[in-house]
C-alpha cells in the first residue's frame, strides 16, 4: 500500500474500515464453507427424526426426504400454505404417508402438525411442529409437556367413528385438556381432517414414485 | 439505547481506575467479573437474553457459552489491533468484529447443536447488540494487552453465564420441577442427567413466564447485595475490634 497517497486521513480510515469490513466478511466465509455440509446434514436430520418417530425408519426402504408429494389442499393446510407429504415405501409397495396440518383454530396463532397415516388407515401418529399455545395450559398437546398427542396412536375414521371426532365437551371421544379447550379441539379436528384427506386421496397418494425434487430450505422452517 | 449508553459510561469510569493501575492484576480482573462487577448482577447488562433464555438450565447454558466464547474472542481480537484503529473508526471497527464473530458462532451452533439452536433462536444473532461485549471491547480490550483482555472477556462471560444458569436452575426446578433435563442438546454424553426433582409436577406458570425471570433475577441480586453486605460488616468488625479495645483501656486509664 503507498502510505503517500493517504495523506487524508478520512480516505486512510475508509480504507482501513473496508479493510476490516473484507477480513471479518473473510471470516464469516470461511465459516460458513467449513460448517455448510454439517448444518445442512444437521437441518436433514432434524427433519427426518421428527418422521421418523411417525413411522419408523425400518418400515421402509425408500428415502422419505425424497419422496414427497405437494400438497396444497386447504382443507389440510388451512393457512393456504403449502407443504409437503411423505410417503414410505417398502419393496415399491405404500406403506404409510406423513401429511402436513395446518390449523388456524388454536387459541394463538397457528399450529402446524404432521400426521402420520398407516395404510390401513389407521394413524401412526401425531406430532406438532410449530406452535403457540399458552405455556401451562394449551402448550400440554405438545408431547414434550404431557402424553395427551399419543392417545391418538392407532386410532382412525372407525374407531371412534366420524362423529366421535371431538373432545368429550363436544360429545366426543378425547379429552380435553383441564383450563385448555380450544387448543385440543383444534388439534382433533385437523387430525380428522387429514384421516378424511387420506380416504379421499387413496389413489394419489398411492401413485409410483415420481421424482420429485426436494426443497433443503423447507427443513429450516 | 440508553442501557448500551448508561453501560459504556459506568464501564468508562471504572476505565479510568483500571488504566491508572501499572501492574495487571489478575486475581482483580478475575474477581471483577465474577462477583464484584458481574454483567448481569452488578452492571445490569444483557438483561433481555437473560430473561427470555433462562427457563431451563440448558438453554442458560447454551447462551451463556456462546456470549462468553464471542465476549472472550472479540475482547481478543480488539486488543490485537488497538494500535491499528483510532478513534473515528473505532466503534465501526468494533461492531464488525462482533457481528462476525457472533455470526461464526451463530454457524457453529448450527452445525453441532441444531436443536438447541432452534430453541435459542434469535436470542443467538442478539449476542451482538448485548451491551456487554461492546462495553468491554471499547472500555477495557482497546486499552490493554490482547491476554489479559481474553482473561477479561473470559471472566466477564463466565460470569454472565453462571448468572444465567443460576437463574436457569431457580426457574427449572420451580417452573417444571425437574433439573438439567434435555442436557443432551447441548452435551450429547449427558443424555441421562435429568434429575426429577418433583415427580407428577404441574407446573408453576409463573417461573416459566418472563415474570419469574425477572423475580428470579431480583432475588439473585438481593442475594449478592447482601452478602457483599455482611462480608463489608464483617470486615469492618475485624477492624474496630482492636482500636475499640485499645480506645476503653486507654479511657480508663486516662480517667483514672
Amino acid at each position: 500500500m503507498n502510505n503517500e497517497n493517504l495523506t487524508k486521513p478520512v480516505s486512510r480510515n475508509g480504507l482501513l474500515l473496508g479493510l476490516f469490513a473484507v477480513i471479518t466478511v473473510g471470516l464469516v466465509v470461511l465459516t460458513f464453507t467449513v460448517s455448510e455440509d454439517r448444518i445442512i446434514e444437521q437441518q436433514r436430520r432434524a427433519k427426518e427424526k421428527a418422521l421418523f418417530e411417525l413411522i419408523p425408519e425400518q418400515a421402509m426402504d425408500n428415502v422419505l426426504l425424497e419422496d414427497t408429494l405437494p400438497i396444497d389442499s386447504r382443507d389440510l393446510l388451512a393457512d393456504g400454505s403449502s407443504d409437503l407429504a411423505y410417503i414410505a415405501r417398502k419393496d415399491g409397495e405404500v406403506v404409510g404417508v406423513i401429511l402436513p396440518v395446518m390449523s388456524t383454530e388454536g387459541y394463538s396463532g397457528k399450529i402446524g402438525l404432521i400426521v402420520g397415516i398407516n395404510k390401513d388407515a389407521s394413524l401412526a401418529g401425531v406430532r406438532i411442529l410449530s406452535h403457540k399455545e399458552t405455556p401451562g395450559l394449551g402448550d400440554k398437546v405438545d408431547l414434550n409437556k404431557s402424553d395427551w398427542l399419543l392417545d391418538f396412536d392407532g386410532k382412525s375414521l372407525q374407531q371412534p367413528t366420524l362423529d366421535s371426532w371431538n373432545v368429550k365437551k363436544d360429545g366426543g371421544e378425547f379429552d380435553q385438556l383441564t383450563g385448555a379447550t380450544i387448543t385440543p379441539r383444534a388439534i382433533v379436528k385437523a387430525v380428522r381432517k387429514a384421516l378424511v384427506y387420506f380416504s379421499e386421496h387413496k389413489e394419489l397418494l398411492a401413485k409410483k414414485p415420481s421424482p420429485t425434487p426436494t426443497t433443503t430450505e423447507k427443513a429450516g422452517d | 439505547m440508553a442501557k448500551s449508553a448508561e453501560g459504556t459510561n459506568s464501564d468508562a469510569i471504572e476505565l479510568l481506575d483500571l488504566t491508572d493501575k501499572p501492574t495487571i492484576d489478575y486475581k482483580q480482573i478475575s474477581s471483577d467479573g465474577l462477583w464484584t462487577k458481574n454483567a448481569a448482577l452488578a452492571q445490569l447488562l444483557g438483561l433481555c437474553p437473560l430473561l427470555a433464555v433462562s427457563g431451563t438450565v440448558v438453554n442458560a447454558l447454551g447462551l451463556g457459552l456462546a456470549t462468553m466464547l464471542v465476549l472472550t474472542s472479540s475482547n481478543l481480537i480488539v486488543s490485537l489491533i488497538r494500535h491499528q484503529v483510532n478513534d473515528t473508526i473505532r466503534l465501526p471497527v468494533f461492531v464488525m468484529i462482533i457481528a462476525a464473530l457472533t455470526t461464526c458462532v451463530e454457524l457453529l451452533m448450527q452445525a453441532f447443536a441444531y436443536e438447541l439452536y432452534q430453541i435459542l433462536g434469535i436470542f443467538i444473532p442478539l449476542i451482538v447488540t448485548n451491551c456487554i461485549i461492546l462495553g468491554r471491547a471499547d472500555a477495557f480490550a482497546s486499552k490493554n494487552l490482547p491476554l489479559v483482555a481474553a482473561l477479561d472477556g473470559f471472566m466477564m462471560g463466565a460470569g454472565f453465564a453462571l448468572v444465567l444458569v443460576a437463574l436457569g436452575v431457580i426457574r427449572e426446578i420451580l417452573g417444571l420441577g425437574t433439573l438439567f433435563a434435555n442436557m443432551e442438546l447441548l452435551l450429547p454424553f449427558a443424555a441421562n442427567w435429568e434429575i426429577i426433582i418433583i415427580s407428577d409436577y404441574s407446573g408453576f406458570l409463573l417461573a416459566i413466564l418472563p415474570p419469574g425471570a425477572f423475580i428470579g433475577l431480583g432475588l439473585l441480586i438481593a442475594l449478592k447485595n447482601n452478602i457483599d453486605d455482611n462480608r463489608a460488616q464483617r470486615k469492618a468488625a475485624r477492624e474496630d475490634v482492636p482500636v475499640a479495645g485499645s480506645k476503653r483501656v486507654r479511657v480508663t486509664g486516662n480517667i483514672s
